[in-house]
């Protein structure tokens, strides 16, 4: 089969950057409602909320990937994440359309990538006139590693 | 893995663990036919099933335990030496049973040495049977006298040699053979029976399932609360809704299937402790040691959740018990012990919590070593008064091993700390009580349940939180220039509580979302956390709900101050508080400040035939006076120079505003110079002291009025102490301060008296609240029962009824329900008045229409569940 070949990537948009999650590894996108704080939690824990009777932990994409909030208001999405029985969801600011890319249209990261995103890409792909960063989803859960670089 | 293997192994473990405690028994009472038959069947089951799966080992090993036993119930003499052998045996099948689950084949291996030593044993029992059949019985004592029905062992042995070898299969049922042979065959054939009663029983009644099934279960139960939580705040927030009564079915149908589920998460805590017997008659063993074990209450049950957390703490402390709480057995009888040492394990329900005791009667804990330890550890300085109990307590201080030689048997760098966080993490708590020479009591209180518990929802910075009622002990609200107000000791804030100050920390504060000065409004939740007390001040208190604990997502687990999170009835998500994380965190700064003793805390919501704290005093000679504690807002002194007179009447100035001094009698002279004690009494603002000469003690007692009075501000005389007691009627003395005590309305000016009935069998109830009822704007109609309650009821159109639940003939609950049957009187709101308040209670009082219940002594929640019961009147329809 040819299409062992070529990988589906969920794309998402942060502070005007594509970036592309494994299509497998995508539970669902959500709208974020009601999100409760989670005083002394990791700065990139955006807060958990209740979606569907599950608790999502929430992360902020932007903190994570050191970029600064976004500025209008007004409910925000998420791609919900399954890891190990548990629920997170990713804050991004809106989602795209579902890209089948072939494998060999990957690229490693660049060297001189900032060390922050560097940690979590999995690589970038050349579409037509823009980037997509690959990220890897369970990098971006590996909060306490970020807080050693950080 | 193969079906057919997997229920081999869960079978054969579960069977294994009987085999070990019913051995260790079957040593201490080796004539006890039923224990051995029971071993037996088990050994004959496993050893049968392994032929059939083909498993060699296993088999030939069960197959030489079991001739061995079959020897011991021909009568071969049970010894210690056997009773080893057949153990090291079952610990055999178990070493390769584990192997059996992991590889799924049996491991290579020989077990010539213990099938040998098996093997000895039996031929030994065999020979020594063959010379007795040519004349010599072995004399066999039995150690107390035959029951009724029971055979000597000696005719046993006797049957036996005139039996045709044992035969399982059919024991010939002739009955022309001699007695004793009868006797044999029937006592055989009637063990078979009961074996295949007990089995039929249990197959009929019992169901394997697996416990996924059941937490899968218990997660859509947890979720069908929710959402029953979720409908009822809908319902609560229209004001008439055809919902509300099929929803209120709903409601109990779905607290009755929690409870269900719960139960089948429920397991007896014998299962805890299976293995417990085997554990010290080793130790006994190797440590040289005579130890018995007794076991109470084994079937206590509790969550299989809780069971797991608690079953290696139990071990622990009994391993530690027998390994440094018993002595050796000369050093036991020396100090006039029996030889033998007893550790005594007992579970038992009270409330919501299992009570689990592990005593021991050993040496105890050497109160002086303790205390050289924890000098030397730096907990304490050389100088330091400490009573015996605070001493005793460092045991759980981590790192604190105070054995003097470490063994292999509770030498593990496992420490007491270890069993306290155990416990502590699942919201229980330990306790010890230990003598020196006469032994130990460990006491451990833990939940029946983790998954769902009563939480109280409070507010800091805008955000809401769930505190775990269970350690909440009262609530305090802040207001200035009032009874409780937030003073500072040096920058860290306290709150005098009773005549303790307890510490405090501002919720907001502590998790970094608020500053942390709005004290003016505020609440004060009063935690307890282990033996720790703790003011924790939070912006609002919401009410109280069930809520269903899910843990925190991993990433956020190393928060110490959250336990887990919730979803509540709206459908957010808050966070549960921690009260050991918020103990841990403050730390430090709870050691430095006088910590309250909770027991003082603690019996604020006292019961009538609780004893209750009473402060006692001193007024004007004669007998010593007391007052309920609760019924004070603060003990005072004041320098007798302050105190002012007004046209005659003493004043004092006190936290800005004057307060009108009474003497309790005319024996009471307000000093001059020094000193001046003083019982504050505050409703809504406004204080007033009490004078006496002498605060003598704050005891804890039955409060039961035996003689009345006749003289005024006097209740009557109760027994406090051994003492005769004058009880005082604090009704008396409020108006003495203010002519217009009673005659105040509720804040609401306009707001017109509303007629209450306030029913109690108790004169003394009824002229404590009275006052109270009054003071909080309502015209009080008093009754001394249910009768003549509803009497008056019917005449007239109350707004509310407060009644006492336990009154002799009509209680609480007739009342509620005859008032119920009435169409007249059915819209009537009536509050319970109870010192019992249970779950089961509270649903019967829901089901005749009470629409609250409060404790007997709990004057804030009277007044706050009046306010809430809907006062609409119902006017006779």
């Amino acid at each position: 089969m040819q299409t062992s070949e070529e990988t589906e990537f969920v794309t998402v948009l942060i502070a005007g950057q594509l970036f592309g999650l494994p299509i497998a590894r995508v539970h669902d996108v959500f709208m974020v409602d009601r999100l409760t704080r989670v005083p002394l939690a990791p700065p990139e824990v955006a807060g958990i909320m209740n979606l569907r009777g599950r608790v999502v932990t929430t992360i902020d994409m932007r903190r994570r990937l050191d970029l600064p909030p976004r500025e209008e208001t007004g409910n925000r999405m998420a791609v919900g994440i399954e890891r190990r029985g548990e629920s997170y969801g990713l804050l991004i600011d809106s989602v795209g359309e579902v890209l089948k890319i072939p494998m060999a249209n990957r690229e490693p990261n660049p060297v001189n990538l900032d060390p922050r995103w560097a940690q979590v890409a999995a690589g970038v792909v050349q579409l037509d006139g823009r980037l997509m960063v690959v990220l890897d989803v369970d990098r971006v859960l590996e909060l306490k590693a970020l807080g050693m670089v950080a | 893995m193969d079906d057919l293997l997997r229920e081999f192994l869960t079978e054969t473990s579960e069977s294994l663990d009987v085999v070990d405690v019913e051995l260790v028994r079957f040593e201490r009472e080796p004539n006890n036919a039923e224990i051995l038959a029971n071993v037996f069947r088990l050994v004959h089951t496993i050893k049968g099933t392994c032929g059939f799966l083909g498993l060699p080992r296993l088999e030939a090993l069960a197959h030489a335990a079991e001739t061995l036993m079959g020897c011991f119930r021909d009568g071969m003499p049970v010894t210690r030496e056997a009773v080893t052998v057949v153990l090291a045996t079952i610990d055999r099948i178990k070493e390769i049973l584990a192997s059996l689950e992991s590889s799924q084949a049996e491991p290579a291996g020989s077990d010539e040495d213990l099938i040998g030593k098996l093997e000895r044993l039996s031929a030994a029992a065999s020979a020594a049977e063959l010379s007795q059949t040519v004349g010599t019985l072995v004399h066999q004592v039995l150690e107390r006298p035959l029951r009724p029905g029971e055979v000597s062992l000696d005719e046993l042995e006797r049957a036996f040699r005139e039996t045709e070898g044992p035969d399982l299969s059919a024991p010939p049922p002739s009955l022309d053979t001699g007695s004793e042979r009868r006797s044999e065959a029937d006592r055989r054939a009637e063990i078979r029976r009961e074996d295949e009663k007990r089995e039929a029983a249990a197959k009929a009644q019992t169901l394997r399932v697996q416990v996924e099934t059941l937490e899968r279960l218990m997660t859509m139960v947890s979720e069908l609360v929710l959402t029953r939580n979720q409908l009822l705040e809908i319902v609560r927030r229209t004001q008439e809704s055809e919902f509300k009564s099929p929803l209120q079915r709903l409601s109990n149908v779905t607290a009755e299937l929690q409870e269900g589920v719960i139960k089948t998460r429920m397991q007896p805590i014998g299962n805890a402790w299976s293995k417990l017997p085997r554990i010290v008659r080793d130790l006994a063993t190797e440590l040289g040691k005579k130890i018995e074990i007794e076991m109470h209450g084994a079937d206590t049950e509790l969550d299989r959740q809780v069971l797991e957390v608690i079953k290696d703490p139990l071990t622990h402390m009994v391993r530690n018990s027998a390994d440094h709480g018993i002595e050796m057995p000369d050093e036991r009888r020396a100090s006039g012990k029996p030889e033998q040492g007893t550790i005594r394990l007992s579970a038992r329900h009270e409330g919501g919590h299992i009570i689990i005791t592990i005593s021991d009667d050993g040496r105890g804990l050497n109160t002086e070593r303790i205390r050289a330890k924890a000098v030397r550890m730096g907990l304490i300085s050389a100088d330091d008064k400490l009573t015996h109990a605070q001493i005793q307590k460092f045991i759980f201080a981590p790192g604190f091993s105070t054995a003097a030689t470490v063994t292999s048997v509770s030498g593990r760098g496992v420490g007491m700390d270890v069993v306290k966080t155990n416990i502590d993490q699942i919201g229980g708590s330990i306790d010890l009580k230990s003598e020196f020479g006469r032994g130990t009591i460990f006491t451990v209180k833990i939940p029946l349940t983790l998954a769902i518990v009563p939480a109280l929802i409070v507010e800091a910075a805008k955000e809401r939180f769930a505190i775990p009622q269970v350690s909440v002990l009262e609530l305090v609200r802040v207001r200035s220039g009032s009874e409780h107000c937030i003073e500072r000791v040096k920058d860290a804030p306290v709150l005098r509580l009773r005549n303790k100050l307890l510490p405090l920390v501002h919720l907001g504060s502590l998790l970094r979302i608020s500053s942390g000065d709005a004290e003016e409004g505020a609440f004060i939740v009063v935690m307890q956390a282990g033996s720790r007390v703790m003011g924790v001040v939070v912006d609002g208190v919401f009410h109280s709900e069930e809520i269903v604990v899910k843990p925190m997502a991993s990433k956020l687990r190393d928060i110490a101050l959250f336990s887990g999170n919730t979803i509540l009835g709206d459908g957010s998500v808050i966070l549960i508080l921690d009260p050991n994380g918020l103990a841990t965190t403050l730390g430090g700064r709870l050691d430095d400040s006088e910590i309250a003793e909770p027991e003082t805390a603690k019996a604020r919501i006292e019961e009538t035939d609780r004893p209750i704290l009473l402060l006692v005093f001193r007024a004007g000679g004669g007998e010593p006076k007391a007052v309920p504690l609760s019924l004070i807002t603060r003990l005072e002194e004041i320098d007798a120079k302050d105190v002012q007179r007004s046209s005659g009447r003493p004043l004092v100035q006190y936290r800005g505003t004057l307060m009108p001094l009474v003497p309790v009698n005319d024996g009471v002279r307000i000093r001059t110079e020094g000193v001046q004690p003083l019982l504050v009494f505050t409703d809504a603002g406004r204080s007033m002291g009490l004078v006496v000469d002498e605060i003598v003690d704050i005891v804890e007692d039955r409060l039961n009025i035996e003689v009345g009075s006749a003289l005024p501000g006097i209740l009557g005389a109760a027994i406090v102490k051994e003492r005769a007691t004058e009880i005082i009627d604090i009704a008396h003395y409020l108006p003495l301060a203010y002519e217009d005590w009673f005659q105040r309305k509720d804040r609401n000016a306009d707001e017109q008296k509303r007629r209450l009935l306030f029913v109690d069998d108790s004169a003394f109830f009824r002229n404590m609240l009275t006052p109270v009822l009054k003071a909080a704007g309502y015209d009080v109609v008093t009754a001394a029962n249910g009768k003549e309650a509803l009497a008056l009821v019917e005449k007239a159109n109350f707004e509310v009824v407060v009644s006492d639940i336990e009154m002799p003939e009509i209680d609480g609950f007739d009342l509620a329900e005859a008032m119920l049957a009435d169409p007249r009187m059915r819209g009537v709101p009536i509050i319970a008045l109870t010192s019992h308040t249970s779950p089961v209670m509270i649903e019967r009082g829901r089901r005749v229409g009470f629409r609250a219940f409060v404790a007997k002594f709990d004057r804030q929640g009277l007044i706050a569940a009046l306010k809430d019961a809907p006062l609409e009147v119902n006017k006779a329809a």
